[in-house]
């Protein structure tokens, strides 16, 4: 390929030619390289910012106030209690005298979602046309709970567009509640 | 009979376009993408099927996994003026260079008494496992509360805007570890927050 015509002398009285040349280059080399470095890139680097989700958490009352009393009928709430091994209790009404439930559910469409889905719908019925007076569903994490049943139960909220919830401690009552159900170890 | 002649081809492909395509998507993603940082704590976050957007200035990230929690600012500026402020409160002297090198640090997870030495190791040397213990966020000692609001102070007086906060948490901390943070957000009247989470579809 690369040669350099010296032009020697033996060959004096002939014109000097110069040699036709293929004018393709080999690329395959070129080829290899460029795709080497775009598994590279592609591999190292982050395309999409990480998702997220918002939480937007109630004002805390300080603790020389009185806690605002909210009156609200127990027909409308439905509070998830989450637990140890990925399950939890939810119970509908009151605490001392529950109208449905405590019952042990799992996470995903099959577990709280159809129970959330039905609740929003028997809520609506009952108040009919008031949209203001939609499912109130309270959220009290245990500390045996991770933080992923948190996002999921979040998540859940979510998807079955639960109008209000709210994330509040949990009471001993309803830690007896989950021990019963050996939902909580000690 | 006339044989069947077989033409004989050349081997050779043409590699032109092969050639243009594969540096044309090199370019791409040269130009497109951000090198992936080497995170202090690497956690392994939930996934959840919200695709809010996670914002990208004026940002504090607060890291919690394992027990311990680690702060991240966004922003060169930001983080060199949250330094001095908490330099102040703690009575810490820090040299130019010294805040320098720390404004080029993503996330931390040091006492503010061990900032120094933070500082002093190399990049590769601080990311490693065990090097950084936490941010203290008890009661007695809560230095993560200081370095939110010098982080807030910092983001009004240079962007004047409000400072937003992402919680990244991994799945399997315990929720009291959470409330924790969260409580301490709250008591500055930060009611909202991201949660960083990963992707999944409602099929779950």
């Amino acid at each position: 390929m690369a040669e350099l015509n010296t032009g020697g002398g033996d060959s004096k009285g002939k014109k000097v030619r110069s040699k036709k040349q293929d004018a393709g280059v080999d690329l395959t080399a070129m080829v290899d390289l460029a795709f080497l470095l775009i598994t590279f890139f592609m591999l190292t680097t982050s395309l999409s910012k990480p998702q997220s989700m918002n939480l937007a958490m109630p004002d805390k009352t300080p603790e020389d106030q009185p806690p605002v009393e909210l009156t609200i009928s127990e027909d409308r709430t439905l509070t998830i209690l989450l637990g140890e091994k990925n399950k939890m209790v939810w119970y509908y009404g009151l605490a001392k005298e529950p109208i449905e439930g405590p019952t042990v559910v799992g996470y995903g469409k099959n577990g709280i979602r159809k129970e959330l889905l039905s609740k929003i719908k028997s809520v609506v019925a009952k108040y009919q046309g008031n949209s203001e007076k939609g499912l109130i569903v309270l959220v009290k994490a245990s500390k045996k709970s991770t933080y992923r049943n948190l996002v999921d139960i979040l998540d859940e909220i979510a998807i079955t567009k639960v109008p209000t919830y709210a994330l509040v401690d949990i009471t001993p009552e309803e830690k007896a509640m989950l021990e019963k159900e050996e939902l909580l170890t000690k | 009979m006339a044989k069947v002649k077989m033409s004989k081809k050349s081997t050779k492909i043409d590699m032109t376009a092969m050639c243009d395509v594969a540096f044309l998507l090199l370019s791409f993603f040269v130009m497109t993408s951000t090198a992936k940082v080497p995170e202090p704590l690497p956690v392994d976050a939930p996934a959840s099927t919200r695709e809010t957007k996670l914002p990208e200035t004026d940002l504090v990230t607060i890291t919690v996994g394992d027990g311990k929690v680690f702060f991240g600012m966004v922003g060169q500026d930001v983080r060199a003026d949250a330094l001095g402020r908490i330099a102040e409160k703690y009575k810490l002297t820090f040299t130019e260079e010294e805040t320098k090198r720390f404004s080029l640090i993503d996330g931390f997870g040091v006492p503010a008494g061990s900032l120094k030495g933070l500082i002093a190791l190399k990049s590769d040397e601080r990311n490693k496992e065990g090097v950084q213990s936490s941010i203290p966020y008890d009661s007695i000692d809560n230095q993560l509360r200081e370095w939110i609001l010098a982080a807030r102070y910092a983001t009004k007086d240079l962007h004047q805007k409000e400072l937003k906060v992402a919680i990244k948490g991994d799945a399997k901390e315990e929720y009291p570890t959470i409330k924790k943070v969260i409580d301490i957000l709250q008591d500055q009247k930060i009611n909202k927050f991201f949660l960083v989470t990963g992707l999944r579809t409602e099929d779950f």
